[in-house]
């Protein structure tokens, strides 16, 4: 508590100015700090998307000078799995969304329930996730640990139209994976970080910490799990979706 | 000091999330579906598109922009000028001065 450089009788910290409990002291009132509270978040998350966007760049830089071995590289992935993991995840920030609402509207038992539905589907997200990057592996798509361009310098059965590519171009494919395992990598990392989380809120949810008025941390994290779907939204069409038309 | 402006806090009904929720669906579903489309150098874009209209709605209505004050607004904005700098700067450098690789 941090009035305890005012107040040496417990009974009258409060005397004089009536707020609810959890209104700290250097805010006006409750509206006022659910606001700042949400404003750090955003500049939070606003560091964060710098922080992919670099990724981002460097993709948009190498995508321009090797784009046959992208078109290549992307044509390795799994469609399936990429649509798939997109779905999961608007779903997860539809429970999320409802989660806070929950809270707003103080049901504690509502709010824990799109809680779990929201982490069951990110758990989900993370184990199609871990499929994928397993199929790589086994296809010698890891760069730095068994990348090998046989792939790439014959013809691929599935896109016959395909050319195979010339050695050099093909050694390109292996700046395509580097930046698809460090995008997703990241992104899978902050899927991770989210759930570990999201775990501790739903604890504190279930003592109701959060159904009392006192929401910010449900919203505010609920700001995180929406960001981190964003960046998917992006990485989806960017990996996936190069030139499936051939 | 003055006091703080007041920014009446409003609550988005389950419906609007409903409706955002099936919308994004859509769009996945459309992207999907564009990107075995021939559109040549148009894919990138069609695909980039759908891509900021899909990230657009979960901003304003998920993480509740649409309803929010002019400052998180305002900040959100600055944000996302500073992310085209980042782009955009980038690509002058490298288009202008890359060596013969561009």
């Amino acid at each position: 508590m941090d009035s305890q450089a005012i107040a040496t009788i417990p009974e009258q910290e409060h005397a004089g100015h009536e707020h609810p409990e959890f209104v700290r002291h250097h805010f006006a009132n409750a509206a006022q700090q659910r606001e700042t509270a949400n404003f750090g978040m955003w500049l939070f998350l606003l560091t964060e998307i710098m922080f992919f966007s670099g990724l981002f760049a460097a993709y948009l830089i190498y995508r321009n000078w090797y784009y046959p071995a992208f078109v290549a590289g992307s044509h390795q992935l799994k469609i399936w799995a990429g649509t798939l993991n997109t779905v999961v995840l608007i779903c997860s920030s539809f429970t999320m969304a409802m989660g806070v609402y929950s809270a707003e509207m103080r049901k504690r038992k509502a709010l824990l329930r799109w809680m779990a539905l929201t982490l069951i589907l990110g758990m989900g997200f993370l184990c199609i996730k871990a499929y994928e990057w397993h199929d790589e592996w086994e296809h010698h798509h890891v760069p730095g640990l068994n990348f090998s361009t046989s792939t790439f310098t014959h013809v691929d059965p599935r896109y016959p139209a395909d050319k195979p590519l010339a050695p050099d171009m093909a050694e390109k494919t292996q700046t395509y994976f580097s930046l698809y395992f460090t995008m997703t990598g990241l992104h899978a990392f902050h899927m991770i970080v989210g759930i570990c989380v999201l775990l501790f809120l739903m604890y504190k949810a279930w003592g109701g910490a959060y159904t009392n008025g006192h929401m910010n941390t449900v919203e505010n994290f609920g700001l995180y799990w929406h960001f981190v779907d964003i960046v998917w939204i992006f990485l989806f069409p960017l990996l996936y979706l190069i030139s499936r038309h051939q | 000091m003055s006091e703080p402006t007041h920014h009446t806090h409003t609550v988005v009904p389950p419906r609007v999330y409903a409706a955002v929720f099936g919308t994004l669906l859509c769009f996945t579903a459309l992207t999907v579906f564009a990107s075995y489309l021939e559109l040549g150098t148009f894919n990138a874009v069609v695909a980039l598109a759908i891509a900021v209209i899909k990230a657009v709605l979960v901003i304003l209505f998920f993480m509740h922009i649409r309803y929010s004050s002019k400052l998180t607004k305002l900040t959100i904005s600055a944000g996302f000028f500073t992310l085209i700098v980042l782009l955009l700067m980038t690509m002058t450098d490298y288009i202008s001065r890359a060596w013969g690789m561009w």
